[in-house]
């Protein structure tokens, strides 16, 4: 058996705190700076670059005079486009910059990480509070997995569709890629997300430590619609059990109607292939339904007249509720939402405006309105929703905000197509009970203190 | 592609056996040209796709031997148990071999730090608390296979497919059973001195059997 799964998705772990580049806090306050992040992320970019290069590579004197142009910056540019902050001028507009490159590296000043938790089986969380917009970066999407990350060989890979199906079909990657492909953009959420937050809740928590155990973006690959018309599925289907090719098998089993509606293999997320940890070269991508259904290194699929009753449909990913009974199959994600912006550690400066910003999401259509409160929810403000606003993706919501140096509990929360509201932390606990493991949809709060220091309002 | 298989596609060509697959953006080409663009407005030389076929004919027909070589799901009507049988009496011996590393000799969870690179592993042991089920109220109540597992097959195929974790499906199908009486007997679900094997593990009626409630919920203003 794996790990127990607080261990994998948010615990008590002290670096789940403030997440990402401990090793960057300044000693002397426990804080973490820009200064300390940017020296850290140098030393460890630069030092593990240069370490990989040739020695060729690394001396300037010997490259090759038509290769690249004469290097005029303090340290020549890296093959891989990383840049340097040591070759930051003083005046850029005084000598010309690094040459082009072929991978387009961040600016050293920014250096936005997943944090990765647990050792075999484990989870990295996607930085929310680095990003804008709603998509997430391909080497940001969040990972979780329950027995290391399979690396597979594309030229070897077969999903095999078989069960209750006229033709039990081999499909190679190629045969997938063949068959007509389709893109969507949508988010994909653990449904353990927020269980730190619920069961160990801290004020040092960032948003990437609260919710950061979901991901959006833009997925390409084939309906699972036209794979099953191709194998001809029969009417007593009811269910289909998908299995990973990785060293948990992980198995799930999903109803034959979403495969008939919006299911897809998917091969590429955000205009590339998965990365590995995501389930390369092919994942279920079941849009709106809890991640772990979404099985990744996707190797076989099994039409059936009923569920598997595997391991992560029953011990695992199951709600117990209080009135004494476990909920089972409950795939569909809550509306939810949280503030990635201001959240801890921000420092609020008072009477200056700024913007209340964050994300909101259901797996039940789209977001419909989202409510921003700055008084710990006695009044809500209605926030801007960004446009397009997609159907089971991330929707970018702002309000601009003047703090007034007093107090201040900030909120948000989402409305969904259906009516469903975010319930209060009391009403989740009401409803679910304090022992519940997955689904954490209630609202989330930030404590503003008279200071202007910014932390998770856990209890509220 | 083989010619039986060409036979059997050409056979479901408008055949009412797909549960009503809708295509999509693949169905009617024409008819969504004409709704676009309307009639005759299209440059001469621009037409509509034309139609797909009932069937790409992409993939190769699986054999019987592939769907076995992966065919390892074992799930409550005892689909996919196989031949073979172990004794809590056996499956103590190779829990202590291949289990106990990490979930503790007696499977009640380890009580020191698990081997290096190996996350905690659970306790799989215990049936407190005998009355109720109040895993939703009370947060230190501990998930066991015998306090919570709704299906015996579901330890089978689990340990089966990803158990021990760092040679997941090492074990002998004989081993499988003998680990499962274990961890039943242990959790004093089954006789100690039972011998398990594919009917007497289906015939198996676990503690949480009756807990669980399928989602019914829709969404709406109602938070359940």
């Amino acid at each position: 058996m794996l790990e127990d799964e607080t261990t994998g998705h948010g615990s008590t772990d002290s670096s789940n705190g403030t997440v990402a580049n401990d090793n960057s806090a300044d000693p002397r306050n426990g804080r973490v700076t820009r200064r300390g992040l940017i020296a850290a992320a140098a030393a460890s970019a630069g030092g593990a670059i240069l370490a990989r290069l040739p020695a060729e590579a690394q001396s300037p004197a010997r490259r090759s005079s038509t290769a690249a142009p004469p290097a005029q910056t303090a340290s020549p540019p890296q093959a891989t486009g990383a840049f340097d902050l040591a070759s930051v001028p003083a005046d850029p507009t005084r000598a010309p910059g690094p040459p082009t490159s072929a991978l387009g590296a961040r600016s050293p000043f920014e250096t936005p990480a997943r944090a990765p938790v647990g050792v075999l089986s484990g989870s990295s969380y996607t930085p929310l509070q680095d990003l804008s917009g709603t998509l997430t970066p391909s080497d940001l999407l969040f990972e979780r997995h329950h027995a290391g990350v399979a690396l597979i060989d594309p030229a070897k890979y077969e999903l095999l569709i078989h069960g209750l199906v006229e033709l039990p079909t081999v499909f190679t990657l190629d045969d997938l890629r063949r068959l007509p492909n389709v893109s969507r953009t949508c988010f994909l959420e653990c449904s353990g997300n927020g269980r730190g937050a619920f069961k160990t809740p801290k004020r040092e928590m960032t948003p990437q430590a609260i919710d950061g155990l979901t991901s959006n973006g833009e997925w390409t690959g084939v309906p699972l619609a036209v794979l099953f018309h191709e194998v001809g599925v029969h009417r007593g289907a009811s269910w289909f059990r998908a299995e990973g090719g990785d060293a948990s098998r992980l198995s799930r089993s999903v109803p034959v109607e979403k495969g008939l509606s919006d299911a897809m293999i998917a091969l590429s997320f955000n205009g590339e292939p998965l990365r590995p940890a995501n389930g390369y070269p092919a994942r279920l991508l079941l849009p709106g339904y809890e991640g772990n259904a979404n099985i990744k290194w996707l190797r076989r699929i099994e039409l059936a007249n009923g569920p598997g009753m595997f391991r992560d449909e029953t011990s695992k990913y199951t709600d117990p509720l209080a009135n004494g009974t476990a909920r089972q199959f409950s795939l569909v994600m809550d509306a939810k939402s949280i503030i990635t912006a201001p959240a801890h550690p921000a420092r609020l400066t008072p009477n200056v405006w700024m913007q209340i910003t964050g994300i909101a999401w259901t797996g039940r259509g789209k977001i419909v309105r989202v409510d921003v409160s700055t008084d710990g929810g006695a009044n809500w403000l209605v926030a801007d929703l960004q446009e397009p606003v997609m159907s089971l993706a991330h929707t970018r919501f702002r309000l601009p905000w003047r703090w007034d140096g007093k107090r201040a509990v900030i909120m948000s929360r989402a409305v969904d197509e259906t009516g469903a509201i975010q319930p209060t932390l009391a009403e989740f606990r009401a409803k679910r009970g304090a022992g519940t493991d997955y689904h954490f949809s209630y609202i989330r709060a930030w404590v503003v203190e008279p200071d202007g220091q910014v932390f998770f309002g856990a209890d509220l | 592609m083989n010619t039986a298989r060409s036979r059997w596609i050409a056979g479901l060509v408008g055949s009412a056996l797909l549960a009503g697959c809708d295509r999509g953006p693949l169905a009617d080409r024409a008819t969504r040209t004409k709704r676009a663009f309307g009639v005759g407005r299209l440059p001469t030389n621009v037409h509509a796709a034309p139609s797909i076929p009932a069937h790409f004919g992409v993939g190769h027909a699986a054999t019987a031997d592939e769907i076995a070589a992966w065919d390892v799901d074992v799930t409550p009507d005892g689909h996919g148990l196989p031949p073979g049988n172990g004794s809590p009496a056996q499956g103590a011996a190779v829990f202590a071999a291949k289990c106990a590393a990490c979930h503790g000799p007696t499977g009640e969870g380890q009580s020191g730090a698990p081997p290096a690179g190996v996350p905690p592993a659970p306790k799989l042991i215990g049936r407190d608390p005998r009355e109720g089920f109040p895993f939703g109220q009370d947060p230190k109540l501990v998930k066991t296979v015998g306090n919570y597992w709704p299906y015996a097959t579901t330890v089978f195929d689990y340990v089966r497919r990803t158990m021990p974790l760092t040679a997941p499906g090492s074990l002998t199908n004989n081993e499988v059973y003998a680990v499962v009486a274990f961890l039943l007997a242990q959790n004093e679900i089954i006789d100690k001195n039972a011998m398990l094997d594919s009917a007497s593990l289906v015939a198996v009626k676990m503690p949480a059997r009756d807990k669980f409630v399928i989602d019914d919920r829709k969404g709406g203003t109602t938070f359940k």
